[in-house]
């Protein structure tokens, strides 16, 4: 294996990893961008999502934890299933904690996004038990044997379906915003609250809104995350993999979470190929953060976050 | 708002003060108090359930079926530490005085909240049995009089399995100029063996090289292709959690040979392999008990603790036998033994905490013993003395058929040369910084 | 009626600029300090040391320190966790490396060496705001937790890579380590909180703490009228990790006895000590230590009430308790998103007008 070969496979990797950085920091954009909550919870909610979508895979009794055949749907009704949850979730997210909360200042709404993030730790466990579950939407495995036997490169095919996930989503979500008038009335919704409100936008359907959409995101996150090491609580700290994402691209950009996911996925790879041998490993976690802490000292609003007015 | 908060207040405050007094209980006859240090929420939940249930099971059952150790009931007192070093701090006081024996042993399971409790547990005179885990120089019981980690050690494990290496490849002079790896998780734990490798390394001239990975663990391919690079001849792996599944797929996706992969036996369990699916077959790990149901002792728990309703989790019924349940269930196995072997050194049946620490310090398993036990062949026969807290460090090797773990190999003596002297080495410098005097062991 | 301010004149400035100017607020203090240290050494056990005096005062600390840069200066951090864990290994290397420095200067200098850190990882919020600072501060957090699992000179080239704390002494006390007295620790422990609590207080009413204030309000603004932010910025983070580093040190020195890089200090402290500050109240001292109240004891009290009180299992008690957590933190929010600081502070004026209120 050459060293330019390694190379890029290495960098494939990285981007691949990116993707799936984006898939979660996807949820965090989207939210942001409508209603300013920094939700800590979007982690969280993948777990939630790929909990209840393996509980309807397998039939397991809530609460019971045992699992029934007879009850075990098939997939797309699973999904659809699981899609109906995160949009009840929205729902009651909107009424029990955003309403009251409105016009709160930025700091109060993300913690209450993590006490949401406890909630829903709990109850996912409560509801389909703490075991790690194999996620089995027959999504392929493994690595790409063609790529291995005709370039000797390694790329795993789950990431490859990732990374087109992420791609059709990003379609879907900018015809969405563009064209239809839901979007144009998020996008507005977005820009300014109070001047939405008076053109007669409803706030609150708005929000339910962008948060079932990104409930669905997270479902996705969820999938592909999950087939990798199966469905477990861990799959709720991959938020912490997110961070550096959305402060690189921007909290209110969606090509900024595609673009910073990949310069992530990319640098944190290199770095600790090439430099963590040197200084001992692991470097990946920091190094990340570190990356986009300099991309920040020069652009204090990310890559393509909306440049930060500042007037007295 | 103000009335809430106050009827909210006074609630807590209640519980508070009854808290305290739960342990003075109203039962007449004597019961020994055996706190469960469970983990069965949070990241590692997975690993601890199973735990959790074997290690309950095992005293219910002794209470079911036999009416407790020589017709002294078991109290277990479950306690959630869920993997965290504060609540378990707070665990073990709260459980500590529990009872009229109060907590006779505990068994942390965490390699943190040992660490807490070995000055805590020596100065209130508790017996800590850190199985297979925690502080390894503990072994050396002329230091650590209070603490035993029988019946190995990681040392002892790292220097298994490289013996087991070089049987595989035909003689130990055979491993010079071969590349051993080790995957670590990125922490206390995870490097643990290291020093061992290092010296092994260097006696045997193996090349050794260490990738560590971050916590959690989720994502790994930087160093899965590193190792796709330099295709070491075998790797060894210290995960935990879902670094575990995560290392398994990644290693079977650049077609790694599993065969050449060995875990730790924090690594080798059902939940580490099921979601690999077929492609961790072939895999192996450490391994010092056996897995699977099909002993006399699992039928019993099966008769006397599930069918009577007793389960502290029915639904675990069908997973009753799996290598977590199991390494939970030998550990209360050995640590009812130590209660026995205390009731007759000291001649007493209200054993407290001082008693089990001589229990555990004359323990003697033999596999006379564990026939009687119901569990022959299930593990390996452990004596335990006043200088060697970790008994007999023997180390086998399981592995992944597909559908259950076998064990493959034979028990592997470690090689008490490299790890005496770093054992050595480590207990006389905590002896020194904590002003412990070595006891004497006749 | 008991708590009237009708009446009571004040003569001359240093009484009217006094911390506590209402008599009732000090005779309340004076009464809590009294029975702090006057009763409770003598009624505690471990386990009320160990569970939930020692957590509590700690976390109150961290939670006073972090109070001066996020509430007061308004500056988020998520970098807490990091900072307790310098306090806690300078600490180690300091006991470790000078056996006979007294425990006092090892705290004060463990405070010192992570106010340097602070100081260095402030650096950047001069040009990044908001939550793109809080983020950047997760840069402290990793990369510090990952330097003390890597470089052994920290936790003294020991095989296990976890530090324990050796016995020492105060004034003939033995404050650490096994054989230490409950109550010794306990005390010092609480002296150090209350001086340092009262300094804090100090700091936010004299200039300094305005400056802060004014930083947080408008920075754009503070600077227009002659406020540097470089220093004072530079000024909060330093004093809120002196802070966070004197309660590592204390956490691991007299609380713990033995801590280990990720798993001790791990981001989940940051998350903790800022939701303290937020249950407790931006920008208050008192916010610290019912934050810190909130968050040590109420868990405590929600297992006893649903294992002891209610006979739930202990896994799904634990579950239960994440559950009724989380929502109390969003009912929190929602009905006092000011804090608990700011409960007390309406209760103040209700009792003022006690028992007639019209």
């Amino acid at each position: 294996m050459t060293e330019f070969s390694f190379f890029i496979e290495a960098v494939l990797s990285g981007l691949m990893a990116g993707v799936m950085y984006s898939l979660v920091a996807l949820g965090f954009v989207l939210i942001f961008k409508a209603s300013g909550v920094f939700n800590f919870a979007q982690g969280v909610m993948a777990l939630f999502a790929g909990l209840t979508l393996v509980g309807l895979l397998q039939g397991t009794i809530p609460f019971i934890h045992t699992n029934n055949p007879a009850f075990a749907l098939p997939p797309w009704a699973a999904i659809l299933v699981t899609v109906a949850v995160m949009v009840v979730l929205a729902i009651l997210i909107e009424r029990l904690m955003l309403r009251p909360l409105v016009n709160q200042e930025e700091i109060i709404l993300f913690m209450a996004t993590l006490g949401l993030a406890y909630v829903l730790e709990g109850a996912g466990d409560i509801l389909w038990g703490s075991d790690v579950k194999v996620l089995d939407l027959g999504l392929p495995q493994g690595a790409s044997d063609w790529m291995l036997d005709t370039f000797n490169i390694y790329v795993e095919k789950i990431e490859v379906v990732a990374a087109v996930t992420a791609g059709i989503l990003v379609t879907v979500l900018a015809i969405f915003f563009q064209k239809t008038r839901i979007g144009r009335a998020l996008r507005a919704v977005a820009d300014d609250h109070q001047a939405a409100l008076s053109v007669g936008i409803s706030l609150s359907t708005i929000w339910i809104i962008v948060w079932s959409v990104a409930g669905i995101v997270a479902l996705v996150a969820g999938i592909m995350w999950g087939a990798k090491s199966g469905i477990q609580f861990s799959l709720s700290l991959i938020a912490l993999k997110a961070l550096p994402v959305l402060i690189l691209g921007g909290f209110t950009s969606i090509p900024g979470a595609i673009v910073g996911g990949l310069i992530i996925g990319v640098g944190e790879k290199l770095a600790e190929i090439y430099a963590g041998p040197y200084v001992g490993g692991a470097i990946e976690n920091w190094f990340a953060y570190m990356l986009a802490l300099v991309f920040l000292l020069f652009r204090p609003q990310g890559l393509f976050g909306e440049k930060i007015i500042e007037r007295v | 708002m103000l009335k809430t908060l106050v009827k909210a207040s006074a609630a807590a405050a209640l519980a508070l003060a009854l808290a305290p007094a739960l342990g003075a209980g109203t039962a007449s006859a004597y019961e020994i108090t055996v706190p469960s240090m469970d983990y069965r929420t949070g990241p590692y939940a997975p690993n601890g359930i199973p735990f959790a249930n074997g290690w309950t099971d095992w005293w219910t059952l002794l209470n079911e079926r036999d009416g407790g150790i020589n017709g002294v009931k078991i109290k277990v007192v479950p306690c959630e530490t869920a993997y965290n070093t504060k609540k378990g701090v707070e665990c073990y006081e709260k459980t500590k005085n529990v009872g009229e024996s109060g907590a006779v042993l505990y068994q942390p399971l965490s390699t943190g909240i040992t660490y807490q409790l070995i000055p805590k547990v020596s100065k209130d005179k508790i017996p800590l049995h850190s199985m297979g885990y925690g502080r390894t120089s503990a072994a050396n019981g002329r230091i650590f009089k209070w603490i035993f980690n029988f019946p190995a050690t990681y040392w002892s494990q790292a220097s298994a399995l490289v013996k087991y290496i070089g049987e595989r490849e035909g003689g130990m002079d055979k491993l010079k100029g071969k590349k051993i790896y080790l995957v670590y998780h990125n922490s206390a734990y995870g490097k643990e063996p290291i020093r061992t490798l290092q010296a092994l390394a260097k006696k045997h001239g193996f090349i050794y090289r260490g990738l560590p990975v971050d916590h959690p663990g989720q994502e790994q391919k930087a160093t899965w292709l590193q190792i796709r690079r330099e295709r070491p001849d075998w790797i060894l792996m210290w995960g935990w959690g879902v670094m575990n599944q995560v290392a398994i797929k990644e290693a079977a996706s650049i077609r790694f040979p599993m065969d050449h992969f060995i875990g730790v036996w924090w690594s080798g369990s059902e939940n580490d392999v099921k979601p690999a699916g077929a492609a961790a077959k072939g895999y192996l790990s450490g391994a010092f008990h056996a897995a699977g149901a099909n002993f006399k002792a699992h039928k019993d728990i099966l008769k006397y603790v599930y069918d009577r309703g007793k389960a502290v989790d029915p639904a675990f019924r069908n997973r009753v036998g799996e290598v977590l349940y199991n390494r939970g269930l030998v550990a209360a196995m050995w640590a009812s033994e130590a209660i026995r072997t205390a009731m007759k050194i000291h001649n007493t049946k209200k054993v407290r905490g001082v008693h089990v620490r001589d229990g555990f310090e004359n323990l003697n398993v033999d596999e006379a013993r564990l026939k009687e036990l119901g569990l022959e062949g299930f593990t390996i026969p452990v004596k335990v003395t006043c200088a060697n807290h970790e008994g007999p460090g023997l180390v086998a090797v399981q592995q992944w058929d597909g559908k259950q773990w076998k064990i493959v190999s034979k028990f592997y003596e470690p090689d008490r040369e490299v790890v005496g002297a770093l054992i050595k080495e480590d207990s006389e410098k905590y002896a020194k910084e904590n002003n412990i005097k070595p006891r004497d062991c006749k | 009626m008991l708590y009237r301010e009708a009446g009571q004149f004040k003569t001359s400035y240093a009484a009217d600029q006094a911390i506590f100017p209402i008599p009732q607020d000090r005779y309340m203090l004076a009464g809590i300090l009294a029975i702090a240290f006057g009763v409770v050494p003598f009624v505690l056990n471990d386990y009320w040391v160990n569970a939930i005096l020692l957590p509590f005062l700690i976390y109150a600390l961290a939670a006073i320190g972090l109070n001066i840069l996020t509430g007061y200066c308004g500056q988020v951090s998520l970098g807490t966790g990091a900072f307790l864990a310098v306090g806690a290994y300078s600490s180690y290397k300091l006991m470790t490396g000078f056996p006979e420095m007294n425990m006092l200067v090892v705290f004060a200098l463990a405070g010192l060496i992570t106010a340097a850190v602070g100081l260095l990882f402030g650096l950047p919020s001069l040009r990044i705001k908001g939550f793109y600072l809080a983020v950047a501060t997760l840069a402290a957090q990793f990369f510090i937790i990952w330097l003390f699992y890597k470089v052994p000179w920290f936790f003294n080239y020991n095989a296990t890579g976890q530090i324990t704390v050796p016995p020492r002494d105060l004034f003939g006390f033995r404050l650490t380590g096994p054989e230490a007295v409950p109550a010794v620790r306990y005390l010092v422990t609480l002296s150090i909180v209350a001086v340092l609590a009262l300094a804090a207080k100090n700091m936010a009413r004299g200039h300094v703490g305005r400056a802060w204030m004014a930083i947080r309000d408008m920075d754009i603004a503070a600077e227009l009228i002659g406020i540097r932010p470089l220093r004072t910025k530079l000024l909060a983070f330093a004093v809120s990790s002196f802070y966070i580093g004197v309660a590592g040190a204390m956490m691991f020195a007299i609380y713990l006895g033995a801590a280990e890089s990720g798993e001790t200090f791990g981001i989940q402290q940051s998350f903790d000590v800022l939701f303290m500050i937020i249950i407790g109240g931006l920008g208050t001292v008192l916010g610290g230590f019912l934050g810190a109240a909130f968050l040590v004891l109420l868990p405590i009290g929600l297992e006893a009430v649903l294992v002891e009180g209610l006979g739930l299992s202990t896994n799904f008690a634990e579950h239960v308790k994440l559950i009724l957590l989380g929502s109390l933190i969003i009912f929190f929010l929602i009905v006092e998103p000011h804090g608990l600081a700011r409960l007390w502070q309406i209760t103040k004026e209700k009792l003022r007008l006690w028992p007639f209120p019209h």
